[in-house]
């Protein structure tokens, strides 16, 4: 047995975009613990629920991730409607699906180049990057924000689509669909990233529902689990599966948000397909009284709001439960066992939110 | 010291930031706006670094974490505050966790606004940043002389 030592991975490391710490116990080249610390992004924002009323929070929520900005705006307003119980358009919910449709496939893109990145393949890096461009011009054009589009409120949207924008957003999805199979098939196929991904970090099915994995991480182990198929928004009116593989490693995992990616323009395309015309808004009246749980599915997998209002128009409490969160335990498992140039991989196989996790 | 501009290094650090204005960072590096092809280059090691591109704003945990990168940077060095969060806290200003902008902590010479900074921002940002670096340059060698 060799000696044990301590290297710490992070907060600022190059392969990182966000500070997480982990205190890597390493003998010789293993890793043989791991011992995270959190903080480092922690704001506090839920408390703000004291000093913003229910319409303004919005604009914080949205703020709790840059990445997945969107869902977690719809992920507020549609708890709040809930709580007070308004019947949104269905516009709105058709509108919500393709913009959250659109968050998922950006997110994962820039988790694709990020995780290329991290064993070291730079160039499939920026050509994952420079696809995604094509989705946030259609973020531009359709709400004037790049990653934070502050178009959802309570009880409806600010902005909406005109059909012809529509029609146009499907020429340049065929586009972008075209570029993304062709990244696929690295993805996939190729010989190098296979021998980095392939049998790295093994989660087996029993592993993954033990330890309360969610999202792609769960799926990868073979469990069917997919919020969608709630059908909150318009996901009920679409036609979908959950994506499944089942080896439970870094390949998996990428694979099916490969998968993922061609499913969601695939419900884009049904739900342009088939959005109804009419309002973009309801009127909100009165204050939120009373609690109420949603459970929405964000790229990196189930998020759970919870509100509680008192009849006034400032909240009690408000609760984000966020899917890195929940990954951690998972991702702690993945690591004893593993080479120390390995880590990087495992650590963004996740798909960490740091920010979402600390608030 | 002219070659310096023409090839600046820098190290980016997200303090307390919701990944908005990092993704941004990121996307200057990326084929659209690709700011390597200025000799632009982000790196990991604060000691080769001459501009340091902060996000997000500041806590008690991170106070440490940024000072510390911040003196390991040679001389001379520039800081970017990149977003409102950075410049004031921005719409987390009021958090109890957040103690405003990173000028708190560090001296910041460029504040770049938006929310989330644009990249056409943050690399208007970055090239303001290198006149205030030549200033410091020439002073430096004022002094030494």
């Amino acid at each position: 047995m060799g000696e044990r030592t301590i290297i710490p991975f992070g907060p600022q490391h190059p392969v990182l975009p966000e500070p997480l710490h982990l205190d890597l116990i390493l003998e010789d080249e293993k890793v043989v613990g791991a011992v995270p610390s959190i903080g480092f992004v922690h704001r506090g924002l839920e408390k703000l629920v004291e000093k913003r009323d229910f319409n303004e929070m919005i604009y914080v929520i949205e703020r709790i991730c840059g990445i997945c900005s969107f869902i977690h705006s719809q992920g507020y307003a549609q708890t709040i409607e809930g709580l007070m119980g308004v019947e949104i358009p269905a516009r709105v919910k058709y509108l919500r699906t393709i913009w959250g449709e659109l968050s998922r496939i950006h997110s994962h893109l820039l988790w694709l180049g990020l995780m290329a990145d991290a064993y070291g393949f730079e160039s499939l890096f920026m050509h994952c990057w420079r696809v995604r461009e094509k989705i946030l011009d259609i973020f531009e054009e359709t709400t004037g924000g790049r990653v934070i589009f502050s178009v959802c409120k309570v009880g409806g949207l600010w902005k909406d689509i005109d059909n012809e924008t529509l029609k146009r957003i499907v020429t340049v999805l065929k586009d972008v669909e075209k570029e993304t199979k062709k990244m696929a098939d690295v993805f996939t196929r190729d010989y190098t990233v296979q021998k980095r991904t392939r049998g790295v970090g093994v989660i087996t099915y029993q592993e993954a529902i033990d330890l309360g994995a969610v999202g792609p991480t769960l799926r990868g182990s073979g469990v069917v689990q997919d919020m969608r198929t709630l059908g909150y928004a318009a996901y009920g009116d679409l036609v979908f599966e959950p994506i499944v593989e089942k080896d439970g490693d870094c390949y998996a995992r990428t694979i099916v948000r490969v998968r993922e990616i061609s499913q969601s323009f695939d419900l884009i395309y049904q739900a342009i397909n088939k959005i109804p015309d009419g309002e973009i808004d309801v009127k909100v009246k009165g204050n939120p009284n009373g609690e109420f749980l949603t459970r929405l599915e964000q790229p990196r997998g189930q998020v759970v709001y919870y509100a509680k209002g008192n009849g006034t128009k400032y909240l009690d409490r408000f609760r984000v439960r966020t899917p890195t969160f929940a990954n951690i335990p998972p991702l702690l498992k993945m690591l004893p066992g593993a080479d120390l140039a390995d880590v990087p991989v495992l650590a963004l196989s996740i798909d960490p939110c740091i920010s979402c996790t600390e608030r | 010291m002219s070659y310096m501009p023409k090839s600046p290094w820098l190290v980016h650090y997200d303090a307390s930031s919701c990944n908005g204005c990092d993704i941004e960072v990121l996307a200057c590096l990326t084929p659209l706006y690709d700011v390597e092809r200025f000799g632009i280059l982000n790196i990991g090691n604060p000691k080769h670094a001459d501009i340091f591109v902060v996000t997000g704003s500041v806590n008690e945990q991170n106070k440490s974490v940024i000072k510390n990168i911040y003196d390991q940077m040679p001389n001379p060095k520039v800081v970017v505050a990149v977003g409102a969060c950075a410049s004031s806290g921005g719409v987390f200003r009021e958090c109890y966790n957040v103690q405003g902008g990173v000028d708190n902590v560090i001296p910041v010479d460029v504040y770049v606004p938006g929310c989330a900074a644009r990249p056409e921002a943050i690399i208007d940002g970055v090239v303001q940043a290198l006149g205030v670096l030549e200033g410091k340059y020439k002073n430096m060698v004022k002094v030494a002389k």
